[in-house]
């Protein structure tokens, strides 16, 4: 035990790895913001192909070489959110049917690219980190670990400013719009925080595991509370307590971080369900 | 002139229309009921009157210092997902968002209003309890609290009793009739209900192949409003036997 804590201390002496801590958990706080307007309306389908959607920009943006990838992610993924919300409003069956087009076709697509022309001699390595994230927080590099926190920063900020019309919309869609609010223009604004928190995301716990990382905190919270403050701060401070937990035990035990992340979530959700199957259990 | 006039309406879905040449008009402080059978479109009209939907044919123009924006609605059914977390004084404050704009917060005006429409919906003591765990009676007030708060001149109703035991509905209309006598907002009101009708309200539209618009008193005498008179006089003398 001793021996981990000083383990963990003289990690710790790095700079780098203090911001990159910092990071995890900024990142991991932006993406429980949305999870209970993702779960609840139905846009977590959305989420799920934005992410292999990210996996196969990423994948061209390696083959063309550029320095900073996410030069061409954030755009390609941001336009599919764009996209895809307005096919999904249009037919609900042919929206479904319209992610798992892409989403499957961005993933073979990635694939393919990456074995064609492969930026480095380990390819599936490459494609494991892009899949699964990286395999610990120290191999980010330090331009990633500026660009996530300054993105964080702003989803949370543009999170706040749109908390209760955010709310108002996801509520009931209709009566947003028949009063007056602008709900096509709040969707698409909710969309468009998705395919970022989605990309930072990436960086972090890989394309195939963020969604874990936006809905799992939002679903522990729904376990044990009633009202959609209490369900959104609850689920912030699961996942910045689990992310912590799961960076820091993926540094002890040499764990891939964003598992162990994951891993963490998951667990949270285990007691909050149990908590939850007790306290009704009681009260009936 | 009236607070909104509808002039030779047609609606429909995907151009097989449903209603033609509907003209009809409400002014400030009326109580309007639609009646209709199933499926004769009244869902539809009220979508339209929102703004939800456009018509076909024909013009919906508001006036006497009503805004397009400015109706609460109480919708036919919120399919409120199973598991949404939402406490009543949320819902009830998002009535705002309309006329909020860009601002992030409710002001304390605002919230002062939510409240004392809480209490004039007598749900008070459920303020913070969560909206999904409410009977459908109690969800009904909530969702009328909230409307209450999108507009202080005309709410469109669809159907409020459906579902709701006889006492409660009972309770909702003479809240809806206080709204309309006490704080003079008009109704226009959705109902299979026709007794509630014509005992509440100042002005029917009936529609079916022909359409109705009148005064109670000229429903009344006209063919629909005799038949569907005769019909409801045959099923009281039923419930008799
Ligand atoms: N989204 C839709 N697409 C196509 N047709 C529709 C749609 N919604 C309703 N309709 C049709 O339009 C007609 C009118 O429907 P509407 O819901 O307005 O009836 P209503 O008068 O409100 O009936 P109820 O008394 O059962 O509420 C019906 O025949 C219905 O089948
Ligand atoms: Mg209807």
């Amino acid at each position: 035990m001793a021996e981990m804590l000083t383990n963990l201390s003289a990690y710790f002496e790095l700079p780098f790895v203090r911001y990159a801590f910092i990071v995890g958990v900024l990142i991991a706080l932006c993406a429980s913001l949305l999870g209970v307007t993702l779960v609840l309306k139905r846009f977590s389908f959305i989420g799920d192909g934005l992410s292999h959607v990210a996996f196969g920009a990423m994948a061209v943006a390696a083959v063309v070489g550029l320095t900073n990838n996410m030069l061409i992610v954030m755009p390609v993924t941001i336009i599919s959110a764009v996209l895809l919300l307005k096919t999904g409003s249009n037919a609900k069956i042919k929206g479904d049917a319209a992610v798992a087009m892409i989403s499957v076709g961005a993933l073979a697509v990635g694939y393919m690219l990456m074995n064609l022309h492969p930026t480095s001699s380990n390819v599936s390595g490459d494609v494991c980190t892009t899949l699964f994230g990286s395999t610990s927080i120290l191999t980010l590099t330090e331009e990633e670990v500026w660009f996530c926190a300054v993105l964080s920063v702003i989803v949370v900020a543009a999170f706040f400013f749109f908390y209760h019309k955010i709310f108002s919309v996801t509520f009931d869609e209709n009566f947003a719009r028949a009063t007056g609010t602008r709900a096509g223009s709040y969707n698409l604004i909710i969309a468009v925080i998705i395919a970022v928190i989605i990309v930072i995301g990436m960086n972090l716990v890989g394309s195939l595991l963020i969604s874990a990382l936006i809905i799992f905190p939002a679903l522990s919270a729904m376990r044990l509370f009633k009202s959609f403050r209490s369900v959104t701060i609850c689920s912030a401070i699961l996942s910045v307590g689990c992310s912590s937990l799961g960076i820091l035990a993926s540094l002890l035990f040499n764990t891939p971080v964003g598992a162990t992340i994951v891993i963490s979530d998951m667990l949270a959700f285990g007691i909050f369900s149990l908590i939850g199957v007790f306290k009704t259990g009681l009260r009936d | 002139m009236s607070q909104l006039t509808c002039h030779e309406l047609s609606l429909g879905y995907e151009g097989r229309e449903i209603i033609s040449h509907l003209s009809f008009h409400v002014n400030a402080g009326d109580y309007l009921c639609i009646v209709g059978e199933n499926g004769s479109g009244k869902s539809t009209l009220m979508k339209t009157l929102l703004g939800l939907r456009k018509p076909m044919k024909g013009e919906i123009l508001t006036g006497d210092g009503l805004a397009a924006r400015e109706i609460g609605y109480l919708p036919q059914q919120t399919v409120v997902q199973k598991d949404f977390p939402a406490s009543v004084w949320e819902i009830v404050l998002s009535g705002f968002q309309g006329s909020v704009g860009l601002r992030p917060f409710y002001t304390k005006a605002e919230k002062r209003t939510a409240l004392e429409n809480i209490r004039k919906m007598g749900i008070e003591d459920l303020k913070s309890r969560c909206y999904r765990e409410l009977s459908g009676g109690q969800q009904q007030r909530v969702l009328l609290a909230r409307a209450l708060c999108a507009t202080r001149k005309m709410l469109l109703l669809d159907e409020p009793v459906a579902g709701l035991d006889p006492l409660v509905t009972a309770d909702m209309y003479s809240l809806i009739d206080e709204l309309n006598k006490r704080d003079g907002i008009t109704i226009i009101m959705i109902s299979h209900d026709i007794s509630a009708a014509l005992r509440y309200a100042t002005h029917i539209l009936h529609i079916s192949d022909e359409i109705f618009f009148g005064t109670r008193a000229q429903f009344e005498e006209s063919k629909a409003g005799k038949t569907l008179y005769r019909l409801r006089k045959e099923e009281k003398s039923w419930q008799k036997c």
